[in-house]
């Protein structure tokens, strides 16, 4: 028996030991393993704070998010915003609704280190470029899956969703269009318009662009797009009103140049609304997510990068018709939505995007260019 | 302008009612079409046929009521700050504007150009000299919606004081004040009984051009990251098209429902004929002397 | 003999009892609307007026107000103050005629309570709902439009002039003509009848009441409505862009174009440039109004 209680004893010395390990490892009670507030203002990654659950608690304690610029019906962010919400009780403040990429940097240089300054960014590439002294370097938890000309090596910004500069239009008040070139017809009087001014917009700049490549021109050199447009005028069929939902309905400007997800939400009010992608003019944008350097509630920022970037995140953009950064890699592994990537508008052809200097060169042209072509 | 009927030529009474009805006709078609072709495009449903879905939806839409009160959103904010902005504008405007016809006419110039400065300066680029005072007020005083109150003053400047320059100008106000001077009143006696009553429509028209003005405002609170009841119904008319029109008419409705009743809350009897009292004691003292 | 019994207080403040001339006080009464003034708006102008003299670097220069020069900035210039010169005129004389129609009524009647209030909303009326309620009803695809049309009047058939100058003065009378009538009214309701029958019984017409009489009592709160309403166009922003979206046509989208593109055309220094440009030249205007007001004070 002398053996056995040794037995015993050794048992629970082992058991023991394994439960005081245990408890040392499960994070956030051992006092090492937390992200604090002065952490999580520059820490790099969710592991680099104590692991996610350490990331989520600081988010959920700060209890606040502040963003920008994004509108409820763009590329479904209504539904990310809600989710988000409602999963970690994170109340979210949502600003500016209509402002433009530079708006959204203009808050964030304009509000400082105050609490109502911007946590998160979503911007254009040409203005994330511009900005990088900004942003706060992050990799989220998933960031093998971006490719690396999606994303700024250390993390100061990161591409999040993107989709292909189309013609939507209403097909129960003009003729279905096969080619750039049927917006000439006579059906198309005062009827087509641009997202925006483009030496203002970026839609409208890729609009143009996108014009541009469709009647032969090259990514280096947008006075093809230019000259399509002073012909479109010419001809009368140009319309210089801005495009709203409320136009579109009316159909003062049923047929708009416009990324195809935002255009896919003409939809709601135009059952017979049609996305057209020229196949010779697949000219792909991508947007990208930064983390403000001064954020006030800096955890949340963070767990807010984590969910727009987990399968969660990523799909319900899929469901707004936008292509998420992670696409390829979710379809590999088989965590995408798939009827949500089936309902996709088709595109065939080889996508473009337009670099850094060719969208600045696009820029100068147009400035010096624009309003001749469309007076 | 009283219409007494008796005393008036016939002739001229039918003409000035034939103008006036012409005016209202006109006024009519050229002011109610649009706003019936926005009431129109906001029932009409996908297919063409009527509906009250758009209108329905805004009920459901909890943010742009902007509960809790002490950090409000959309229309409780609004409210609050076209309170706050008109009753500070009356109390800043009306004294200085009396004081400087007084006192200082050679100011008068200065203060209405002044007084134009707001207008000349587009609100998205007001906002940018704005950012630096937000940011001060934000971290040492307050960064509740309730600071906007200090720029809306601004805004309203040019609107009020025409309203008010008008309605001081249609008055004898050297006379007035020196007649309650000289029986004994003190300057805020001669502001709030004497003066007052008599500009009263012109403070009417100040208040309700602050109040729309405040309730309309968009692109400062905007740029200023502030939710108030423009931003909200913004947010809220993304929705779809109906939904945007919908709520556009709405806060259109709200506004004027709102004016009608300060209107008739805040308008005095005019009296026809008779002289104010002000200027019958004055002119009795004059001639007393 | 004053009836009153205490001692006639006069406005000389600055009267001394003794010899010498004592130091008027009066300048007092007007410190809290300067102060206030001073603060918001005077400091956040200073502010923009010197942005204007920094490029992107943050260095001084001049430059900004060079490309004033620009020929599109130099377009937006003329097309903006046309388009605020013609909307104040045109709206300022249509509302004074309204108001005229709203003065002589029932001064506490429902209808002047009514329209006053409708006023006060439409003067503040703007932007893209405005510019969506002209689409919708005169517009290419609006029912009085296609009304015309199919009774073979085609009002477009040379161009598209909503989404043009014209447009824009049509859709900026919707807010300066209610604008006009709530800071008119109360000039209006300063005339008295007796004065209208004063005139006639010294056997003057209709005409000789306007000339002689109520036009120039009215006249200088008639111009300042006009001045009024100029500066209102003049800064007009978001019902010129919600109509004509294309190629900034009015300053305020320049500036706009200045602090928002995103494409890269930022330049903020630029933009303020254009709004210290905007002050001049409704300074300039305004120096035009004032020196129009003594003149006129003089003749009639």
């Amino acid at each position: 028996m002398r053996l056995g209680s040794l037995t015993r004893r050794l048992g629970l010395a082992v058991v023991a030991i394994f439960v005081v390990a245990a408890c040392g490892s499960s994070g956030g009670g051992g006092g090492t393993a937390s992200c604090s507030e002065s952490k999580a203002k520059t820490t790099t990654s969710a592991a680099a704070c104590g692991g996610m659950d350490a990331l989520v608690a600081a988010a959920k304690a700060e209890g606040k998010l502040n963003v920008i610029a994004l509108p409820r019906d763009w590329a479904n962010y209504g539904k990310e915003l809600d989710t988000f919400a409602a999963k970690y009780g994170i109340a979210i403040t949502s600003d500016n609704p209509d402002g433009s990429s530079q708006d959204e940097v203009n808050a964030v240089n304009q509000l400082g280190t105050t609490s109502r300054a911007p946590d998160v960014l979503d911007i254009g590439m040409a203005v994330a470029l511009a900005n990088t002294t900004l942003f706060a370097p992050y990799k989220v938890t998933t960031w093998a899956d971006i490719l690396d000309t999606q994303k700024e090596s250390t993390g100061v910004w990161f591409q999040d969703y993107g989709g292909f500069m189309s013609i939507g239009y209403d097909s129960s008040k003009v003729p279905t269009i096969t080619s750039i070139d049927d917006l000439f017809k006579p059906e198309f009087k005062g009827k087509v318009a641009l997202n925006g001014d483009p030496t203002k917009a970026n839609a409208a700049l890729n609009g143009v662009m996108m014009a541009n490549l469709a009647e032969g021109g090259s990514l280096d050199d947008v006075s093809k797009g230019v000259d399509f447009f002073h012909r479109l005028k010419v001809a009368g069929n140009f319309s210089k009103t801005q495009a709203t939902t409320a136009t579109v309905k009316n159909g003062t400007t049923p047929v708009v140049f416009d990324w195809d997800y935002l255009s896919a939400a003409h939809g709601k009010d135009v059952p017979a609304w049609k996305v057209f992608v020229p196949n010779n003019a697949v000219l792909g944008g991508y947007y990208a997510q930064a983390v403000n350097k001064n954020a006030p509630h800096p955890a949340a920022a963070r767990l807010w990068e984590e969910f727009l970037y987990s399968d969660e995140g990523q799909n319900i953009w899929l469901q707004g018709l936008a292509r998420p950064v992670r696409q390829a890699a979710m379809t590999k592994s088989g965590t995408v939505d798939a009827s949500a990537a089936a309902a996709l508008p088709p595109v065939n052809g080889t996508p473009q995007f337009m670099s850094d200097s060719q969208a600045t060169a696009a820029k100068n042209y147009l400035v010096a260019n624009w309003l001749k072509a469309i007076s | 302008m009283a219409v007494a009927r008796r005393g008036v030529h016939r002739t001229r009474w039918l003409k000035l009612q034939t103008f006036r009805y012409v005016v209202f006709a006109l006024a009519a078609v050229y002011f109610l079409v649009p706003l019936g072709a926005m009431l129109e495009f906001s029932t009409r449903a996908n297919d063409g046929s009527r509906t009250l879905e758009y209108w329905k939806s805004i009920f459901d839409y909890k943010e742009m009521v902007g509960f809790p009160i002490d950090n409000p959103t959309g229309i409780i904010a609004s409210l609050q700050l076209a309170v706050i902005t008109s009753l500070v504008m009356l109390a800043l405007l009306v004294p200085t504007m009396v004081w400087v016809r007084l006192k200082l006419p050679r100011l008068s110039r200065i203060v209405e150009f002044i007084s134009l400065l707001p207008l000349t300066i587009p609100a998205i680029v007001l906002v940018v000299g704005l950012y630096p005072m937000y940011i001060w007020l934000g971290t040492n005083v307050s960064d509740s919606i309730l600071t906007l109150a200090l720029s809306y003053i601004v805004l309203v400047l040019p609107y009020a004081y025409r309203a008010l320059d008008a309605g001081l100008g249609a008055i004898d106000v050297k006379t007035l004040s020196e007649a309650a001077r000289s029986l004994g009143a003190s300057w805020f006696a001669v502001m709030w009984r004497v003066i007052v009553p008599n500009i009263s429509n012109a403070i009417l028209n100040a208040t309700l051009l602050s109040v729309a003005l405040v309730l309309g405002e968009y692109t400062v609170a905007n740029n200023l990251l502030y939710n108030n009841l423009q931003v909200e119904l913004v947010h809220l008319g993304r929705t779809n098209a109906g939904v945007s029109i919908a709520v556009a008419v709405a806060s259109l409705l709200f506004a004027f429902f709102l004016l009608v009743i300060l209107a008739f809350v805040g308008s005095r009897p005019r009296r026809e004929f008779k002289e104010e009292p002000a200027t019958m004691l004055a002119s009795q003292s004059l001639t007393g002397i | 003999m004053t009836t009153a019994g205490s001692p006639a207080v006069t406005t000389n403040v600055g009267r001394p009892l003794l010899g010498g001339r004592r130091f008027s006080l009066d300048w007092v009464g007007a410190l809290p609307f300067f102060a206030y003034v001073g603060l918001f708006l005077a400091l956040p102008t200073a502010i923009i007026a010197i942005g204007a003299f920094f490029d992107a670097n943050n260095s001084l220069t001049l430059d900004n107000f060079v490309h004033l020069g620009r020929n599109y900035v130099v377009q937006a210039t003329i097309t903006t103050t046309v388009v605020s010169a013609v909307t104040a005129l045109l709206g300022a004389f249509l509302g004074a005629l309204l108001a005229y129609a709203i003065a002589t009524g029932n001064p506490n009647g429902v209808l002047r309570r009514t329209l006053v209030s409708a006023s006060g909303v439409l003067a503040q009326f703007g932007g893209v709902t405005l510019a969506f309620a002209f689409i919708a009803s005169i517009g290419p695809a609006g029912f009085v439009y296609l009304f015309f049309q199919s009774h073979g009047f085609d009002y477009y058939s040379k161009s598209l002039w909503l989404f043009d100058t014209p447009g824009l003065i049509v859709v900026y009378l919707y807010f300066q003509i209610p604008l006009m009538v709530l800071v008119f009214l109360p000039a209006l309701d300063g005339i008295k009848p007796q004065w209208r029958e004063a005139t006639e019984s010294l056997g003057g017409s209709t005409w000789h009441y306007w000339r002689h009489v109520a036009g120039p009592l009215l006249f200088p709160a008639f111009l300042g409505g006009v001045l009024l309403l100029f500066a209102n166009a003049f800064s007009a922003y978001a019902t010129a862009n919600a109509l004509i979206n294309q190629g900034a046509p009015v300053l305020a989208q320049q500036i706009s174009n200045g602090l928002s593109s995103e494409v890269g055309a930022v330049e903020p220094g630029f933009a303020k440039a254009i709004a210290v440009e905007m002050v001049v030249i409704v300074t300039v205007i305004t120096i035009l109004y004032s020196l129009l007001q003594r003149r006129t004070a003089r003749w009639l």
